[in-house]
């Protein structure tokens, strides 16, 4: 029952570390996004290319639409690459100094989960707060590793700023001292279900920033209002269309598998697999919506807009079933370690 | 991305329309559109049933149906909370249990929902199975003329045989060599036709998605018949009880509707001792948490016995029945004696927990029908540390036995046992009683610390022994679990295949030297393009090198990595 107390203690100072580079890279990130001088000498170029390839692209079958885009190396930047490379350097300085500070703070972060485990000797999500505390990390993990593989840097700004409104809630509403597990929790199966959850909510998280960026990008380029000009060095609705969705696929097998696990735990700890717990019921909910999504995008007369408003549903549900279950609905799943 | 399911649902408006009209002409005087009749309308529905468009609905519906049963109380879970909600809200409450708000997932409403979604789904996957079946049997399908529009395409030249030396058509044929045998190493399905190679790959993404659509089919019913073959029971054993699976041995018993009970297997199980440790050095709401639960127990089964601990989450299974470690509390031993000083009740007395409270505060009964004179009975309350809080009140501060303490007041008359209406042994009907009083006419107060006794003021008395521990357990059985397990299993799988396994159509022709190459999606499929323009780059460097392209282990490395990165 011992709890190393200046592990926890360093764990929350790390935490605060983490929060004000959070802080900072989101604003770096948000002067890339909304940001910009140069915008006007290259807009009318990149309006120009990017008008030529929606065309290209919506001149053919809806069906395939998705899959007929071109490879990453010319993605995203590929429009702007036509004006001069020295312009768009100096454009893209408060990403790369916001993706830095987003690592430095994620070092931290990872840092403060670690200290928080070896302060318990056990995994560091046995309660609300530590949960949120390895959520956030974990969703920032996901987004650098996605953006090793593509470059989503826009998506910055929505990353830390969330992840900081995260951890601010767990030292505040959620926070719960180091502690060890109680018996209902303390099974293997805490380690195979919960960080799979995590996982799922992550990918699910960052998929649907993307799906809000999608609806905005096809306003942008269909109607083109002036507040939304900041778009422009977006890639292309169809282009985002498609990272939002192959996160959301992969976050769906997860989430699948998170609840295939809970329902073999269920059986372990309460003697049946499935009993329509309030957190079951919400899951499950989840998981629907999810479907109804992945199908939603195959079905005909469902256009990418309103199948991102599903995408949208499905987090909006995610967020549902974490705060508002945990924490109001009474059921077998009260450990959120909140009075 | 294609929807396979044929009713066209472009023209769905007017096929609704149509139907529409047909109903009500149908219904009243066959008048407006005599031809579709029943059948045609049944068939109708079928197809509209089995279209995705519909599924998706249904899905969405599901969604929403599976809402009300976290906002209101259930049956299944908690019939008590959905009597008192009943009582607080007249009519209103009336009302939604007419609907079955209490009983969602039994309901017909829901039922009716995923009953629809079953048969939606299997008339979308027989004959998806069947067409997928023909699909992999048949050969890739010709390239069709113009293979610039493909979404991959290049086109170059061969450079086989520039110089015009030897025979033009032996050397596209070899080219087409080249390439079928290059196709085939990345592993698609060739076939060869008089100027091109048609190729496909990923007949596993189809599989994948039938399978997990069929695993999901398995699953719903299994879950449906799960709960009809087995059973659940829940019993209180006190330490050093013993229990005998039969059915008078549960405090509640519920099986599935062909569960026979004489079939009960036949074991016994004893709770030797119960250990709970409770944190209370951490901090916070974090003091007086439980730490530890551990029951041992002994099973006896076939002559045989073994000692288990028995944990929350670590069941105990005899055979195919599973002990589960759902609660535990305190059982105050307590001694009742009559006005002559015969004992007329002796033992534990299990006291239930306020779930909420961390401190175990714990209420129980006491019932003594067999005392001289009058029953008896007596309503208290346990506390296992009894603290002061700082209103004065008495209250458990930590759930561990730090000063048990027993607070009581006692009741004679009839306890209602005789007239055969079924009691709860944890609540005591005190209507026909009175309340014992102390000399000055007070309510009387029975507070006993361990190993205290109090005289009653008709003669008897009171006395707490000492405590014992107790745990409730469930016991089941589920025949079905092996086979959710596994469809549960497929589910993932097929889901894995389905949306991960890139399916893609390529075509190479070679015409008099001019080569193309095209490469089409079907479904998900970003890598596409690269396909058509590794596999151009591939031939241009057998091309050059042509008797080094066929049969060779090991092309040249940076060939390699491209072509492996498309499995
Ligand atoms: C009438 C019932 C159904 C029909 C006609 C149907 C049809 C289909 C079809 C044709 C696909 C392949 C889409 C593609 O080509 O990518 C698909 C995929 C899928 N279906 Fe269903 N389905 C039905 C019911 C369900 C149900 C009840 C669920 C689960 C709740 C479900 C979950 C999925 C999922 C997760 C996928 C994968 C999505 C993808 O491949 O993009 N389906 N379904």
């Amino acid at each position: 029952m011992d709890v190393n107390t200046d592990l926890a203690m360093w764990s929350n100072q790390l935490i605060i570390s983490a929060m004000i580079v959070y802080a900072v890279a989101m604003i770096f990130f948000a002067f890339d996004l909304f940001g910009g001088r140069e915008l006007k000498t290259t807009q009318d170029k990149v309006a120009a290319t990017a008008k030529v390839s929606t065309v290209r692209r919506t001149n053919r079958k809806t069906a395939t639409t998705a899959v007929l885009d071109p490879p990453e190396t010319e993605d995203d930047e590929a429009a702007p690459s036509t004006s001069s490379s020295t312009s768009r350097a100096k454009r893209r300085r408060g990403a790369r100094i916001g993706t830095s500070l987003l690592v430095l703070a994620f070092l931290l972060h990872a840092a403060a989960v670690i200290t928080r485990a070896l302060s318990v000797m056990r995994v560091p999500w046995g309660n609300m707060m530590e949960y949120v505390l390895t959520a956030t990390a974990i969703t920032v993990l996901v987004y650098l590793t996605v953006n090793i593989k593509k470059d989503v840097r826009y998506l910055g700004t929505f990353v830390s700023g969330g992840v900081l409104l995260c951890l601010g809630l767990a030292i505040t509403v959620f926070y719960t001292p180091a502690a060890k597990l109680i018996p209902a929790l303390d099974s293997y199966w805490i380690a195979i279900h919960v960080p799979i959850a995590i996982l799922s909510t992550a990918l699910l998280y960052i998929s649907a920033i993307l799906a809000v960026f999608q609806i905005l990008k096809s306003v942008h380029e269909t109607k083109d209002p002036k507040w939304l000009r900041f778009m422009h060095r977006l890639p292309s609705s169809v282009d985002l269309e498609r990272i939002s969705y192959t996160i959301a696929a992969v976050g769906f097998i997860t989430w699948t598998f998170t609840l295939i696990a809970g329902a073999i735990w269920a059986e372990v700890a309460w003697s049946r697999y499935w009993g329509w717990d309030s957190k079951e019921i919400w899951t499950f909910v989840v998981w629907v919506i999810y479907a109804a999504y992945l199908h939603a995008r195959a079905t005909r007369g469902w256009g990418p807009t309103k199948v991102a408003v599903l995408n949208l549903i499905g987090i909006a549900a995610v967020i549902f079933n974490f705060t508002v279950v945990n924490v109001y609905f009474n059921g077998l799943h009260s450990y959120s370690g909140l009075d | 991305m294609t929807e396979r399911t044929k009713p066209s649902n472009g023209k769905k408006k007017s096929a609704e329309a149509k139907a529409a009209k047909a109903k009500s002409g149908a219904a009243k005087t066959n008048v407006t559109q005599p031809q579709l009749g029943f059948i045609g309308m049944c068939r109708w529905a079928w197809r509209q049933l089995t279209t995705m468009r519909v599924a998706l609905i249904l899905l969405l519906i599901l969604a929403l149906a599976a809402i009300p049963g976290s906002l209101l109380p259930q049956r299944i879970q908690d019939p008590g909370r959905v009597n008192t909600f009943l009582e607080n809200n007249g009519a209103w409450g009336e009302f939604l249990d007419t609907i079955q708000m209490f009983d969602v997932y039994s309901s017909i409403w829901f039922s009716a929902i995923y009953l629809l979604l079953m048969i939606s789904l299997i008339g979308c996957v027989i004959p998806r199975s069947a067409q997928h079946w023909k699909a992999m049997r048949s050969a890739p399908p010709k390239a069709p003329r113009r293979l610039g529009r493909m979404p991959g395409y290049v086109a170059f030249t061969s450079a086989r045989d520039e110089d015009g030396s030897g025979d033009r058509a032996a050397a596209d044929e070899a080219f087409l060599d080249t390439a079928q045998a290059r196709l085939k190493k990345l592993g698609y399905r060739t076939s060869r036709h008089s100027d091109h190679i048609a190729a496909e790959r990923g007949y596993l993404r189809e599989t994948g998605n039938l399978v997990f659509h069929i695993a999901l089919l398995v699953a719903t019913l299994t879950m449906a018949i799960g709960s009809l073959f087995g059973y659940q029971g829940q019993r209180i054993l006190v330490e050093g009880d013993t229990f005998t699976n039969s059915l008078v041995a549960y405090d509640s018993f519920e099986p599935g509707s062909y569960y026979d009970a004489d079939n009960l297997p036949d074991f016994r199980l004893k709770l030797d001792s119960f250990t709970s440790t409770f944190d209370d050095r951490a901090a916070g709401n974090q003091f007086g948490q439980p730490r530890t639960f551990d029951a041992k127990v002994t099973a006896t089964a076939d002559g045989k016995s073994e000692s288990h601990v028995l944990r929350v989450n670590e069941p105990v299974r005899v055979g195919s029945t599973g002990v589960y470690l759902t609660g535990n509390g305190y059982a105050p031993e307590i001694t009742v004696r009559d006005a002559k000083g015969d004992i007329v009740q002796s033992g534990p007395q299990v006291f239930i927990p306020d779930g909420g409270d961390p401190g175990y505060t714990s209420e129980g009964v006491i019932k003594v029908p067999d005392a001289a004179g009058t029953q008896m009975g007596f309503v208290g309350v346990f506390l296992p540390t009894a603290t002061q809080n700082e209103d004065g009140e008495l209250v458990s501060s930590f759930a561990e036995l730090r000063n048990p303490y027993l607070v009581m007041s006692g009741y004679t008359g009839d306890l209602g046992l005789d007239n055969g209406t079924p009691q709860s042994v944890y609540s005591l009907d005190a209507e026909n009683m009175t309340e014992m009083t102390d000399a000055s006419g007070n309510p009387l107060l029975i507070q006993l610390s361990e190993g205290d006794t109090q005289k009653l003021p008709n003669g008897g008395s009171v006395t707490f022994d000492g405590v014992k521990k107790y745990i409730a357990v469930d016991i089941s059985q589920d025949p079905t679990q092996g086979l959710m397990l596994a469809s549960a299993i497929f589910v993932l799988l097929g889901l894995g295949l389905s949306l991960f396994i890139p399916r893609r159509r390529m075509w190479v022709r070679i015409k008099d030297g001019a080569v193309e190459v095209a490469a089409l999606a079907r479904g998900e499929d970003p890598m596409v393009e690269r396909a058509a323009t590794d596999l151009a780059a591939d031939l241009r460097d057998d091309d050059d090198d042509p008797d080094d392209a066929e049969g060779r282990d090991a092309p040249k490395s940076p060939t390699d990595s491209r072509g492996r990165s498309k499995r």
